[in-house]
């Protein structure tokens, strides 16, 4: 039984273990974030309102961007090439605002399969993305990831054929990276937006690959 | 002068302080440019709010194998953007 954890006094009454609150001090660069912003909107600079829009917009960015964007590449081959050879005015073209990103789109095939990581930060396509899962970010998966990629393609439920090239993308500067998987079979009948339900965040990043119709 | 893709190049072993988007593990490595991104204004100055001058970037392609000696699939790739320069033209 899941929930049958009575002898384990860090778990709560339902079961499920406690969380650390976050009830220390601010540090430094909250006080700074809190103290500036608190100023801008006195002086008039910002209103709370447009804070708020802000907060909104980041958090309106979701993966669903970038599957519309697949999906259309998977049916509309002049698309494609476009995309990959230029991926920022491809996606722009779609009407997204991905704002002064450079997007490099790198497209997996019958033999090549591509993998994303930023091993310095968290660099992240969030324009079409949205925020990055917490995994992204940890030091395990940035440094596992150019390591033993294989590896934790395999953990991800990903095992490559050992004849497949697996190329690996270290977001290390300016670019920003989107896989472009492979159209998975047996989907030749549907429209655009039934394709894009079946591309996953992770088949965007490459630690997955599209749901089977 | 530019590269052109297909390049062959090394990266540099320096090691500055500061930020640097060179990762320590392809310092040393030889690579080939997979291709040239263009020019963009140099992070080393950049992320201390400095004047900061550009510098071709380029997508430069590595062979695991060569990274790491032990590699599940050498044959397998790793691709970075290396600033101009962090490539050692003269070292091939």
């Amino acid at each position: 039984m899941p929930h049958d954890h009575h002898d384990h006094d860090h778990l709560s009454p339902s079961g499920h273990p406690y969380r650390k609150d976050n009830d220390g001090a601010l540090t430094y660069w909250q006080t700074m974030e809190i103290a500036i912003r608190e100023l801008m909107v006195e002086k008039g600079e910002l209103t709370p309102a447009q804070i708020q829009a802000q907060i909104d917009a980041m958090d309106d960015r979701s993966p669903a961007n970038g599957a519309a964007v697949v999906a259309r590449a998977w049916t509309d081959p002049d698309f494609k090439t476009r995309l990959l050879d230029n991926g920022s005015d491809a996606a722009r073209e779609m009407g997204f605002d991905i704002g002064p990103m450079h997007l490099v789109a790198v497209e997996n095939t019958a033999d090549t399969h591509n993998l994303i990581v930023c091993t310095l930060c968290s660099c992240y396509p969030r324009n079409l993305l949205g925020l990055p899962p917490d995994w992204y970010k940890t030091r395990e998966y940035r440094s596992r990831a150019v390591r033993e990629p294989r590896a934790v393609l395999r953990e991800f439920g990903v095992d490559l054929p050992a004849n497949t090239t697996l190329r690996v993308h270290d977001s290390t500067a300016d670019m920003r990276y989107i896989v472009l998987p492979a159209r998975p079979d047996g989907t030749e009948d549907m429209t655009t937006e039934q394709l894009a339900d079946l591309v996953t965040r992770d088949s965007m990043i490459g630690t997955g690959l599209p749901k089977a119709p | 002068m530019t590269l052109s893709p297909g390049t062959k190049v090394r990266i540099k072993t320096m090691s500055p302080l500061g930020h640097i988007r060179t990762p320590h593990y392809l310092r040393g490595k030889t690579g080939v440019v997979e291709r040239v991104l263009g020019p963009f204004k140099n992070p080393e100055q950049l992320a201390y709010m400095v004047p900061a001058p550009t510098r071709t970037l380029y997508r430069v392609r590595f062979e695991m194998g060569h990274i790491w000696p032990d590699a599940e699939a050498p044959q397998d790739t790793l691709d970075a953007e290396i600033y101009e320069h962090w490539i050692d033209q003269d070292a091939p």
